[in-house]
C-alpha cells in the first residue's frame, strides 16, 4: 500500500490539464515590475536608484535582517523607478520597476548547458550561496532558504525531505520540472543535503506522476542516501507536516518547526534554484509557472522572468476567455484571487489558474447541520465546525484553547461542507485576532 | 481589463457535496426496509409511509412560511427523513389522524421550536415516536401480524394484531415462564432477521437494515462508530446477563435482532444533528445508547428501551461536544 498521511484530508478532481506540456520560455516583457516584499519576512532594502543601468541576475535589493532575501533583476535595463505597485496581496507594496533593454546577463553567471554534478563546497560556502541567490521557497510559503538551512544549535537534521507532491490541482510545474531538468534536481538535492549534513533524503510525489517518480528513481540510483517515494494521492501531502507523516510517520508538534522531529523540507523547485545558483552562480530571477484553467485554449507550463506581468502569461497560453471569473495566484485550494492582470508573477507564484464564471460562484451558505465531516476532513484534527462558530462570537480564549493557531488553512472543511459554509474564512479571522493577542502578550 | 472578475478567499473549488445529496442518500438508505415492510404489511405500510411524509413535509412548510416567515428550506430532504423514520417507528395499521399528530409533534416541537434543521437537541421523528407511545399506547403497541407468520401464542391469544417479540418475551418473563419456554413460542432467529415478526413498519427487517447500512458506510454518509458500538455494546451487556442466569434472560443475539435496536442504531441514532462530532465521542454515545437500551429492556417497564436510550444521550450530546476532543496533529506520536 501507498504511504500516505493519516488523519483527514480530500481528493478534489485532479485537473491537471497542463501535465504533458513542456516547459517553454516566456518573451520577456518591455517592462518588468519587482516586489521587494515577495518573500516571508521583512521586505528587501533596495540599492539601485531611478536611472540607474542593470544586469540580468544583478542585484537590486539586499535582504534586510535575519529573515529577509535578495531580490536580483530578471532583466537588463534601465531602473524607471522606485514606486508602490499593486501584488497579489491586493495591496500596493514598493516595487521596483525596469524598462528592459535586452538580455544581458551578469558575467559571473555560468551560462554553459553542461550540467555539473559535483560540489566540494563547506556547508558554509552553499548556504552563503543560497543567501546571496535569493532562495526563497518556491512550493508557495516563499521562507528565506538559507534561514531554514541554518538549523539552530542542538538541533539536528537527520532527514532532508523532498517536497515533489504538488497536490493542488491543476498545477503542474513542480511535475514538468521533475521531468525535464532531473539531473539538476538531484544534484541541488545532493547539495542541500550536504549543506544540512542530513543522514537520508526522501523524495515524496504522489502516485499520479508515474513518469516523475520513474525518472527520478532512475537518476536517484547514483546517490546512496536519496530514496523516491510513491505516495498516495491526497490533498494536503504538500503541506511540511502531513508530508513528514507521511515519509517517516512523524509529526512536527503544535507551534513546532520540522527541525523539531529532525528534519528540514524543500520544495523541488527550490532544491533546482539551488542547483543553479550554487553550481551556475544564477540567483533566483526565473521560475516555472503553470498557466492553466478549463476555458483556457493552451494551458501550459512557462519558464517565466519574475515580474512579467500575469497578463503576458495569459496571452501566451491563450488570451483571457470570454467566461472568465477568477484568476487565481496559485492552486484552487490555496491560491489567491487577484484583483487585477498587471500585477507580477513573484518568486512564490507557482500557477496562474482562470476559473469559469460557474466555478467562481460560492453556493449560499446554509446552517451547520453537525455532519461532522469539517473534523473528518481535517489534517490537524481540528474542529473547524466549532472554530468558525467560535471566532463569529469573538471567543478568542476557547479559539487558542481548541487549537486554532495548527489550522494550515489548506482549505479542506470549506470544500467539503455540504452547507457550503465558509469556515475557512472565520477560522482566518480567528486565527488573526488570537495571533494578535499572543503577540501582545509576548511584549 | 473591463471585466469585473471574483475576488474572494481560499479555497476556489467545492467538493458538490450538499445538504440534499446526504438526506437523499438516507432516504435511499431506507428503500430497502420499505419494501420488506410493505412485502410483509401491504397497503397499510405504504399508507402509513405517505401519510407521515406528507404531513411531516407540510408541517415544515408551513410553520417556515407562514409562522417564522423564514426561507422555506423543504427541499433539503430531512423532512422527507424524519416523516420517514417516524413512518418506521409506527404499527401499520395505525389511525391517519395518530400519524398526524406524530408529524406534528415531530416537525413542530421535535425541530422547527429549536430553530429548525441542525438545532434540534432530540431526534424529531424520536420526539413524534414517544410522544405517540406515551399518548397512545394501545394503538402504539399492538401491531399486525405480518403474513405468513402464526404462532400459536400470538393468534390464540390477539388474533389479528400481536404484541412484538420483546413484548411476548417481557410478558413471559413477568409470568414467570423460563426464556427457553418463551423462545419456543417465537419465531426462528432467521425468520426474526428477514423481517418475520411483529413489530413498527421499519423494525421489522433487520436484513434490510443492514443493507441500507452497508450503503450508507460506503456512501461515507455515515460512520461505523456509532451502529457498531450500540450493537456491540447491547451484545456485550446482554451477553454477560445471559451467561449469568439463562433462565431469565435472552441470549444477546435476540436483542439485537428484534425490537428496534437495528433501526435505532442504523438510521436514528446516526442522525447527524443529535450526535456527537468526534469519533470518539460517537463511542461514548453509542455505548451510552446500548446500556440504557438493556438497562429498559431487562430492568424497566417498557419491553423496548432504544428510542428512549437514544433520546436520553441526545441529551448528552453537547456535553461530549465539549469536552471530547479530536486526537491534535502533533499530539499522539512519540517523535524518536
Amino acid at each position: 500500500m501507498l504511504k500516505t498521511f493519516a488523519k483527514g484530508g480530500v481528493h478534489p478532481s485532479e485537473n491537471k490539464l497542463s501535465a504533458a506540456e513542456p516547459i517553454n520560455d516566456l518573451p520577456i516583457p518591455p517592462v518588468i515590475t519587482i516586489p521587494l516584499g515577495m518573500h516571508l519576512g521583512v521586505a528587501a532594502k533596495p540599492i539601485v536608484q531611478k536611472g540607474d543601468e542593470v544586469k540580468t541576475g544583478q542585484l537590486i535589493a539586499q535582504g534586510n535582517g535575519l529573515v529577509s532575501a535578495n531580490i536580483h533583476s530578471s532583466v537588463s535595463g534601465k531602473v524607471l523607478k522606485i514606486d508602490k505597485a499593486l501584488d497579489a496581496s491586493g495591496y500596493k507594496h514598493d516595487s521596483v520597476i525596469i524598462q528592459v533593454d535586452g538580455d544581458e546577463w551578469l558575467e559571473t553567471i555560468d551560462l554553459s548547458k553542461e550540467i555539473s554534478d559535483t560540489c566540494t563546497l563547506s556547508s558554509k560556502d552553499i548556504i552563503q550561496k543560497i543567501n546571496d541567490a535569493g532562495i526563497v521557497g518556491l512550493g508557495g510559503a516563499t521562507f528565506p532558504s538559507h534561514v531554514k538551512l541554518s538549523v539552530p544549535r542542538g538541533k539536528k537534521a537527520k532527514y532532508l525531505i523532498i517536497n515533489g507532491v504538488e497536490c493542488e490541482p491543476y498545477l503542474t510545474s513542480d511535475h514538468a520540472l521533475m521531468l525535464s531538468k532531473g539531473e539538476e534536481l538531484l544534484t541541488g538535492i545532493s547539495i542541500l543535503s550536504r549543506a544540512l549534513r542530513a543522514e537520508k533524503t526522501l523524495i515524496g510525489i504522489e502516485d499520479n506522476k508515474p513518469d516523475a517518480i520513474e525518472n527520478l528513481r532512475k537518476i536517484a540510483g547514483k546517490y546512496n542516501d536519496i530514496s523516491v517515494h510513491a505516495l498516495k494521492v491526497k490533498y494536503p501531502q504538500g503541506g511540511e507536516k502531513q508530508l513528514i507523516k507521511a515519509l517517516i510517520n512523524r509529526e512536527v508538534p503544535s507551534g513546532g518547526l520540522p527541525v523539531d522531529v529532525g528534519t528540514v523540507v524543500f520544495n523541488v523547485g527550490t532544491a533546482f534554484a539551488v542547483y543553479e545558483a550554487v553550481q551556475k552562480n544564477k540567483p533566483l530571477f526565473e521560475r516555472i509557472v503553470t498557466v492553466t484553467g478549463k476555458s483556457l485554449s493552451k494551458p501550459s507550463n512557462f519558464r517565466v522572468r519574475i515580474g512579467t506581468p500575469v497578463k503576458d502569461l495569459i496571452e501566451a497560453a491563450g488570451g483571457l476567455p470570454e467566461d472568465t471569473g477568477k484568476i487565481i495566484n496559485g492552486g484552487p485550494m490555496m491560491g489567491k484571487a487577484i484583483s487585477a492582470m498587471d500585477i507580477s508573477v513573484v518568486k512564490g507564484t507557482s500557477g496562474i489558474l482562470i476559473l469559469n464564471k460557474n466555478e467562481s460562484r460560492r453556493k449560499p451558505s446554509e446552517p451547520c447541520i453537525r455532519c461532522s465531516k469539517c473534523i473528518s476532513v481535517c489534517p490537524m484534527g481540528l474542529e473547524p465546525y466549532l472554530l468558525m462558530t467560535l471566532s463569529e462570537k469573538s471567543l478568542h480564549e476557547r479559539l487558542e484553547r481548541d487549537k486554532v493557531m495548527d489550522c494550515n488553512e489548506c482549505g479542506s472543511c470549506s470544500y467539503i461542507c455540504p452547507s457550503n459554509r465558509p469556515l475557512l474564512d472565520y477560522i482566518r479571522l480567528g486565527k488573526s485576532n488570537v495571533g494578535k493577542i499572543i503577540r501582545m502578550r509576548k511584549k | 481589463m473591463n471585466k469585473l472578475i471574483t475576488v474572494a478567499p481560499s479555497p476556489h473549488i467545492h467538493s458538490g457535496l450538499s445538504v440534499q445529496k446526504l438526506m437523499y442518500g438516507v432516504i435511499i438508505a431506507m428503500i430497502p426496509a420499505l419494501l420488506v415492510s410493505i412485502a410483509f404489511y401491504g397497503i397499510g405500510a405504504i399508507a402509513v409511509t405517505l401519510i407521515s411524509i406528507v404531513s411531516c413535509v407540510s408541517f415544515e412548510f408551513l410553520i417556515q412560511k407562514f409562522i417564522l416567515n423564514s426561507q422555506v428550506r423543504i427541499s433539503d430532504g430531512s423532512a422527507i427523513v424524519t416523516g420517514m423514520l417516524l413512518a418506521f417507528n409506527l404499527p401499520s395499521n395505525l389511525p391517519w389522524w395518530i400519524i398526524l399528530i406524530g408529524a406534528m409533534v415531530s416537525i413542530g416541537i421535535g425541530k422547527m421550536t429549536f430553530g429548525g434543521l441542525g438545532n434540534n437537541p432530540f431526534n424529531p421523528a424520536l420526539v413524534g415516536r414517544v410522544f405517540l407511545l406515551l399518548s397512545f399506547p394501545v394503538q402504539m403497541t399492538s401491531y399486525p401480524v405480518p403474513k405468513g407468520v402464526s404462532t400459536p401464542y400470538i393468534s390464540n391469544i390477539e388474533g389479528f394484531t400481536g404484541p412484538t417479540p420483546l413484548g411476548i418475551l417481557k410478558e413471559g418473563l413477568k409470568n414467570g415462564t423460563p426464556v427457553s419456554d418463551v423462545m419456543k413460542e417465537l419465531p426462528s432467529y432467521l425468520d426474526l432477521f428477514i423481517g418475520k415478526l411483529g413489530g413498527s413498519l421499519g423494525e421489522i427487517a433487520g436484513a434490510a437494515l443492514v443493507i441500507g447500512m452497508i450503503f450508507m458506510l460506503l456512501r461515507k454518509i455515515i460512520t461505523w462508530h456509532i451502529p457498531v458500538s450500540i450493537i456491540l455494546s447491547v451484545y456485550v451487556f446482554t451477553g454477560i446477563l445471559h451467561l449469568a442466569q439463562p433462565s431469565q434472560y435472552a441470549d444477546p443475539l435476540f436483542h439485537i435482532i428484534t425490537g428496534g435496536l437495528l433501526l435505532g442504531a442504523i438510521f436514528m441514532a446516526t442522525d447527524y444533528v443529535t450526535s456527537p462530532m468526534t469519533p470518539a465521542g460517537m463511542i461514548i454515545y453509542g455505548v451510552g445508547i446500548g446500556i440504557i437500551t438493556v438497562l429498559i429492556r431487562v430492568f424497566g417497564a417498557y419491553p423496548e428501551g432504544v428510542s428512549f436510550a437514544i433520546l436520553i444521550m441526545n441529551g448528552f450530546v453537547p456535553l461530549i461536544n465539549r469536552y471530547i476532543k479530536p486526537v491534535r496533529f502533533g499530539e499522539e506520536v512519540s517523535n524518536g
